[in-house]
């Protein structure tokens, strides 16, 4: 666990970076940091591995202040995935990422060996191994420095806008191997980004700023979009975040009218939906386990004004219109 | 004024006076004035660079260095330490000094400072950060200020037949004191020729020291 303990961060002549916070990174977590540029991100995370120290109050991992310990030690110990990557230019990739493994005095062999690995586990093949990071597209580089943070097997990552070099399909897969590694490793990870959807996607806990360094609300991404917890984080969070909390619910619980009330829906002969008699188009489905954003999404796309829920076999279960999954929020708000 | 001396395979012996031996005292000379020269500069060249101070006399050590008359300085050497190598060395070395400060100030000064945070971040000790990413990233500048050094100390060194000592000075100095045009043609030519051989091989080390991540070659 990384505990900021009323930490304060005044630079000189540069007024107030950070502004007594007090927040709790939860172990095996990803907590983001969130919030307008200038807010004290930057300064937040840095004060991590003390790249920064703070003007007062504690950083403590574990319960250890990190201001007790040999530095170059504990940023071995934390990853550190910097903001436009900070490749080392003159080294290949592959020794960009056996860097940490070979200052905790691994072999250059041995190092190199598993940065091999790494280079596959962030999606990149052995081929870019012996490029230098100049020849390597901006999505590139970031998995290698993703990579390079990994090597050591750092039990705690932080991660300065890791995702921001790159284009919104890039992004996309790279938040998909985010989630995917994350899963499978388990660390301690405070990461920083500008962009509340990626903030919203990728974080267990969302830290929101505002101006001056000051922490507004900490939550999960359902509290924040269900309970916000004044204007600023409301807006910040956006107009439309009733439709995007949908997202965490899934159609379990969504009552379905009868196929039979969809004269409109075509079947082949195994049950399973073909289309629409009228509008055409094939017909859009969901099951239990898709979330009530996808379920309303499909309504208003399909030109029936329907989504078909069908079973783990293909056939269709049941229809629903817009104006049953409104009927079912206000229940279920009624319920609450 | 023709290229008999030069010609004559009587100089290419290996006896005393030849060009061979000539070259390679001439070329001892260069060396130590371009090792003692860069001992002292390069590290005071990084140190300024790292801290930003006395960076005026960075900057402006290049302008003072050629403005400095090598001939009047070592003359003024001789008078106070007698003759010998060292008054040679000092005011080669002097010469030495001011575009290796300059380039190791430039190199450390222009290096990206994103990159020097990144050394940081991983986990290097300042020493590590010199050694393995500024001083490596600095190269290409550092060794262009090694190369235009080499290059005017080889052209200088002939100074020290002046006072008694060997290098290809001797075939100009002679050769003049004996009205032997073509010696000195010689000398003229023999200088001028080590000095482009002596930059050619530098610029080969220099492709084979700098990290291709750092040229052309490698940037798409
Ligand atoms: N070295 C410094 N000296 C003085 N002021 C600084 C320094 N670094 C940051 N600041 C100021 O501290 C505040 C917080 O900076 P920080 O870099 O933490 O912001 P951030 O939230 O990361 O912003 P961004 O999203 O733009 O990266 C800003 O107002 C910035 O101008
Ligand atoms: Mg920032």
């Amino acid at each position: 666990m990384i505990t900021f303990d009323d930490v304060v961060k005044v630079y000189p002549g540069g007024g107030t970076a950070v502004d007594h916070l007090s927040l709790e990174l939860p172990t095996g977590r990803t907590t983001v940091l969130v919030g307008p540029s200038g807010c004290g991100k930057t300064t937040s995370l840095r004060m991590i591995n003390r790249m920064i120290s703070p003007t007062s109050g504690r950083v403590l991992i574990d319960g250890q202040d990190v201001a007790g310990e040999d530095e170059a030690l504990l940023r071995r110990r934390i990853g550190y995935v910097i903001q436009h990557a900070g490749l080392f230019p003159h080294r290949t990739v592959l020794d960009n990422v056996a860097t940490v493994p070979m200052l905790l005095g691994r072999t250059r062999r041995q190092a190199r060996t598993d940065a091999l690995g790494l280079l596959e586990r962030v999606g990149l093949s052995a081929d870019f191994a012996k490029r230098y990071p100049a020849q390597l597209s901006g999505g590139q580089q970031q998995r290698v420095g993703v990579a390079r943070a990994l090597a050591a097997d750092p039990p705690i990552m932080v991660m300065d806008e890791p995702f921001s070099a790159v284009d919104p399909i890039v992004r996309e897969g790279l938040h998909r191997e985010f989630l995917r590694l994350q899963q499978d490793l388990g660390k301690t990870i405070a990461m920083v980004t500008h962009d509340i959807d990626e903030a919203i996607k990728l974080g267990d806990v969302v830290a929101i700023f505002r101006q001056g360094g000051v922490l507004a609300q900490v939550g999960t991404p359902r509290e924040l979009l269900e309970q916000p917890a004044d204007e600023f984080v409301a807006e910040f969070v956006g107009r439309d975040r009733g439709l995007r909390s949908l997202s965490f619910d899934t159609a379990a619980g969504l009552p379905v009218r009868p196929v039979s009330e969809a004269p409109d829906l075509l079947l082949d002969d195994a049950g399973r939906p073909a289309g629409w008699r009228t509008g055409g188009g094939a017909a859009g489905t969901f099951t239990s386990a898709d979330s009530l954003r996808l379920v309303t999404d499909l309504t208003i796309t399909s030109p029936a004004g329907m989504a078909v829920r069908v079973g783990p076999d293909g056939k269709a279960e049941g229809v629903v219109s817009h104006h049953d999954i409104a009927d079912h929020l206000v229940r279920r708000r009624e319920t609450k | 004024m023709n290229l008999s001396y030069l010609l004559d395979p009587a100089h290419w012996d290996l006896a005393d006076g030849s060009i061979p031996r000539l070259i390679l005292s001439h070329l001892w000379y260069v060396l130590l004035a371009l090792l003692i020269g860069t001992a002292i500069a390069l590290p005071v060249g990084l140190w300024i660079g790292h801290t930003g101070r006395g960076s005026f006399l960075a900057i402006n050590a290049g302008n003072a260095g050629r403005s400095l008359p090598t001939l009047g300085l070592l003359m003024l050497m001789v008078t106070l330490l007698g003759l010998g190598l060292a008054p040679v060395l000092i005011a080669l070395t002097v010469l030495v000094i001011p575009p290796v400060l300059t380039s190791a100030y430039a190199g450390i000064r222009t290096l990206d400072h994103r990159v020097v945070d990144a050394a940081k971040g991983v986990g290097m000790r300042p020493w590590q950060v010199l050694t393995k990413v500024e001083l490596p990233m600095a190269l290409p500048v550092l060794m262009s200020g090694f190369r235009s050094a080499t290059l005017q100390v080889v052209a200088t060194a002939t100074v020290a037949a002046a006072v008694g000592l060997n290098g290809l000075g001797r075939l100009l100095i002679d050769g003049l004191a004996v009205n032997d045009y073509s010696r000195v043609l010689a000398g003229a030519i023999v200088v001028a020729v080590l000095a482009v051989v002596l930059d050619l091989v530098f610029a080969l080390a220099q492709r084979w020291v700098v990290s291709p991540g750092l040229t052309e070659r490698s940037s798409k």
